[in-house]
């Protein structure tokens, strides 16, 4: 149709047919941009594809006059840009990474799926993470920096040196590891190194604070990302037409998966058919509340004695620290590590048991248990850390002692030289850089402290997955020809896959990561970690794992876990920035010499930056400034929570007007109709058309606005209100349609259309 | 314009490209997929019809509930048998593909659901819906009253004018609600 038109001459095209005809091709432009996104069938777009022949045709026609090679021009260049972002998609999903692979695990279902996608993003985080530290902090150090052995703060100590290179002690992470670049204590503190002047302290404070804020960066933007969609709706709103229309996951090719999926939609079904009646039950209140606060009351005792556990063994530890390192067993020297991995894996499965007191609603229940193991693992960490605290606080002690007594030592050193030479000009003391005597650098100590936390971590998660998954996989399929009950179907069957043990897992990972400020190899570790991960977990899951009973779908929750993430980020930053800004460093290990690590900062302002930028400085952080600022702060958050209110409760109202308007239009229809009855029975002489009104559940009804003498009747109301049953009408309406009336299935739309033809025999 | 004979021509992949959502890589795959379920001689003919049964082989439909559906809605034969061309089957790879649209994902879930094909979503197929999804045996499915409550209750929910049927408006705005409806609704080859 579109070709028809252009047989006008292509040559004497006036000005107003030649706008006619752009504004054709640009409708064409569009059309052609937009087919993919109709429902239509292919042949149809195809067919619609001749309008780019079109488009083609007059677009180097419409260029006629001035400007037409620019114009011409033009348009091949966007061609080609299009074919180039095409090309460039293309070329893009072959680069994501194991992409098959978890394909290949979707066919379970997406919701183990997820995991995976969610694993992937983290070990994306870590890489950029990685990035950071290695290029700034580390590489710097390593290429520009004094080698190994050259200062004190990289040497093994004299006493050490035996047993530096024992791999019991390098797993320990003492020895050459303690004293290599992975540690806080190896940097030096030289304001610039190298060739290129680079500030090393400068940079190792800006990329250990800003690994921190990225992080939290990256977090907001996904949960931005993932409110799009479903979030106007409360949580049960739509909760049976939700599970009827978007409960199977078309990704499932499994038919074992398929079978499971089945069996946990008719349970999901029937729970929350019997959820609707059982609102209105009310059981024995009392006991259900002295089962809840029982149940928390011993929730809080286990972590209470969790706390104190961990207390109780970093003390401990610390009693090791002192006695001679041969005369402990390994369990006492990891004992904290231990303790702690062992904590993560049993206290959940307890919480989940004493929950049963509790009684609660399975969605509600599995919001309390997340909360309480996000407890436990707070808990945990801050206890740690407490203890740890006391660790530097002694250790700070101790170093004092040493500084004096080192610089003592000097002093005593260039009065001697001076008074045995009589000269002032004394040249440093040649003693080897291993035999210098050495504070403890507790920033080290905490370092190594984490990095042994997060590898005991790593080594209890693999052990379980090879034992509670794998070992009892092969026990229940071998064992199960010679058993007396049936080990696959019974206890202890395989195992499933746990999905928000294992994300939560990630995510406390991710938030002991921030002791990568002490640790600068920390992260370059979990980047290997996640790597391993993926291709472990991968086969563990294909391999070992059933897939669920009872499904959990991670995406509803999936601002929940986001918001988790970026609460756990958060807490873990606090105790870093509290020790930057009040501890103040190791005299003699670490790239910060100052009083208090940030005086780097304000170091490099005054020397480096020009003065006004110091002066900008001295005024923002003036308290009268910052003051105001707070409070405006405050102000601006106060009133964008009313702003959000005020939208929640104007969308609570329109949705209330559109149903009251529905009702509204079927009352008024209904007065009408009432009115046009009684009219009409007092025209009847007889009484023949009043038949009883009968209690039908659902007669035919009408589309409003669809009859065709505007009358839209809801015909329930009728039968009750009205005399006359217009229903016997209707089914003799003259129409195709066979249905027989009073159908229990309920109206069939054939028979509301019908009503329309119906309708002329009554008046 | 129809498939080729094994081979998918150049301007046909990048009118394909264009007309779909699905990337150059998944065009040939499932032609690939399509033309290893053709039998040797119906190999070289062009715009060949692959009957119901033969497509509903492929693993990632054999274990769906609506597989016949998904079938049946896709196909442009005339005589409604569920038989589906290349064309027909790259349609439905489209509508189902990772970057559709959410109006098209719920238009075609839509014409799913619609089991007599009448345009609305009414009792008896939303009877047919529940009874796919709670399997085929006979003890995972409902009783008829927890089947009439179940009904009862979407139909309280989703249907807005009260006419005791979903229509296509009706249905889009309760699956525009749903977080999880794009992420389920997907079949990857």
């Amino acid at each position: 149709s579109s070709s028809s038109s252009s047989d006008s001459d292509e040559e004497s095209l006036s000005e107003g047919e030649m706008a006619a005809l752009k504004e054709e091709v640009e409708e064409k432009k569009k059309l052609v941009a937009t087919l993919r996104n109709k429902p239509w069938r292919m042949k149809r777009r195809l067919i619609l594809l001749e309008a780019q022949e079109f488009i083609e045709k007059f677009e180097g026609a419409l260029g006629k006059g001035k400007g037409k090679k620019l114009y011409a021009f033009k348009v091949m260049m966007t061609k080609k840009f299009i074919k180039f972002k095409r090309d460039f998609e293309n070329f893009k999903t072959a680069f994501i990474p194991w992409e098959g692979k978890i394909k290949e695990v979707e066919h379970f279902g997406s919701s183990v799926a997820s995991y995976f996608i969610f694993l992937r993003w983290m070990y994306g985080l870590n890489l950029v993470l990685f990035g950071f530290m290695f290029g700034l902090v580390v590489l710097p150090e390593i290429l520009m920096g004094l080698p190994y052995g050259s200062i004190p703060r990289k040497t093994v100590p004299r006493q050490e040196q035996a047993k530096a290179m024992d791999f019991s002690v390098l797993f320990d992470f003492g020895g050459y590891c303690k004293y290599s670049f992975l540690f806080y204590g190896y940097y030096d503190h030289k304001r610039t190194i190298g060739v290129l002047q680079f500030r090393l302290p400068l940079s190792y404070l800006l990329v250990g604070v800003g690994i921190f804020g990225y992080s939290l960066m990256v977090v907001i933007r996904m949960a931005r990302n993932s409110n799009e969609g479903g979030d106007g709706a409360d949580e049960g709103e739509f909760t049976f037409s939700w599970k009827m229309f978007t409960s199977w996951d078309y990704l499932i090719g499994n038919p074992e998966t398929a079978d499971n999926k089945y069996a946990s939609i008719t349970t999901s079904f029937k729970e929350s058919i019997v959820d609707e009646q059982e609102n209105q039950k009310d059981e024995n209140i009392h006991l259900r509340r002295f089962l809840r606060v029982l149940a928390n009351v011993l929730i809080l005792c286990s972590l209470g004695g969790s706390g104190y556990l961990i207390y109780f063994v970093v003390k401990r530890s610390q009693e090791f620290a002192d006695m001679d390192n041969d005369e402990l067993s390994w369990f006492e020297k990891n004992e904290v590590e231990f303790v702690m991995s062992l904590l993560g894996l049993v206290c959940p499965p307890l919480f989940e048991t004493i929950a049963e007191l509790e009684d609660y609603h399975p969605r509600i229940a599995l919001k309390w248990q997340l909360g309480r193991i996000f407890a436990l693992f707070l808990g945990n960490l801050y206890t740690f850390l407490f203890a740890l605290f006391d660790e530097v606080n002694a250790k700070l002690e101790s170093e004092k002692t040493i500084k004096n007594a080192t610089e003592w030592a000097l002093k005593e050193y260039r009065s001697n030289y001076s008074s045995y030479f009589n000269t002032t000009d004394v040249p440093p003391p040649d003693v080897h850089p291993a035999d210098v005597i050495r504070g403890p650098c507790w920033e080290t100590a905490v370092g190594i402290e984490f990095v042994k936390l997060i590898v005991s971590d790593i080594q209890v998660n693999y052990l379980t997955i090879l034992i509670g998954d794998f070992l009892r996989a092969v026990i229940v399929r071998f064992l199960n020809y010679c058993w007396c009950w049936d080990l696959e179907a019974g206890f202890p069957s395989y195992g499933e896959f746990d999905i928000s043990g294992n994300v939560l897992g990630l995510i406390f990972n991710q938030g002991m990561i921030m002791g990568a400020f002490y640790a600068p190899g920390l992260v370059g570790l979990n980047v290997l970690r996640l790597l391993c991960s993926m291709y472990y977990q991968c086969w563990a899951v294909m391999a070992c794992n059933v897939p669920h009973e009872r499904v959990f779908k991670a995406s509803r929750s999936n601002n929940f876990y986001m918001g988790l993430l970026l609460l756990v980020l958060f807490l873990s930053l606090l105790p870093v920035v509290y020790t930057i800004m009040t501890l103040s460093p190791s005299f003699d290990c670490g790239p910060f010499g100052q009083e208090k690590m940030y005086d780097v900062v304000m170091e490099t302002i005054e020397q480096d930056l020009p003065s006004f930028i110091g002066d900008i400085f001295g005024y923002a952080t003036n308290p009268g400034l910052i003051m105001p600022a707070v409070l405006l702060m405050r102000l601006a958050i106060y009133y964008l929570n009313a702003v959000s209110k005020g939208y929640q409760q104007a969308n609570i109202d329109l949705k209330k007007k559109m149903q009251t308007d529905e009702e509204k239009n079927r009352r008024n229809n209904t007065d009408s109709t009432n009115q046009v009855m009684k009219d009409l029975e007092d025209l009847l002489p007889d009484k023949s058309l009043i038949l009883p009104p009968t209690a039908e559940t659902k007669s035919p009804k009408m589309k409003p606005g669809a009859a065709a003498n505007g009358k839209g009747v809801n015909l329930q109301k009728d039968v009750s209100l009205a005399a006359s049953n217009p229903r016997g009408v209707v089914t003799r309406a003259p129409g195709p349609r066979s249905q027989p009336p009073g159908n229990a299935r309920g109206p069939k739309p054939g028979q509301g259309r019908g009503r329309g033809g119906g309708r002329p025999p009554r008046q | 314009m129809g498939t080729t004979a094994s081979q998918l021509g150049k301007d046909l992949l990048s009118e394909y490209q264009e007309l779909t959502f699905l990337t150059k890589q998944e065009i040939l795959l499932a032609h690939k997929r399509f033309t290893e379920l053709l039998t040797k001689d119906e190999k070289d003919l062009p715009n060949v019809r692959v009957p119901m049964e033969k497509i509903l082989t492929l693993p990632e439909l054999k274990s769906n509930p609506f597989r016949t559906r998904i079938c049946q809605v896709f196909s442009t034969s005339i005589v409604k048998d569920g038989s589906l061309t290349f064309e027909d089957f790259l349609d439905l790879l489209s509508a189902f593909s990772d970057s559709a649209t959410l109006e098209i994902k719920s238009h075609y879930a839509f014409r799913i659901f619609d089991f007599d094909d009448d345009g609305t979503l009414d009792c008896g197929d939303l009877e047919k819906l529940v009874n796919c999804l709670t399997g085929e045996t006979e003890d995972t499915r409902l009783t008829p009253e927890e089947m009439r409550q179940l009904i009862h209750n979407i139909l309280d929910e989703s249907d807005i004018d009260k006419d005791g049927t979903v229509n296509l408006s009706e249905f889009q705005h309760v699956i525009s609600r749903s977080p999880d409806f794009v992420s389920s609704f997907k079949i990857v080859l």
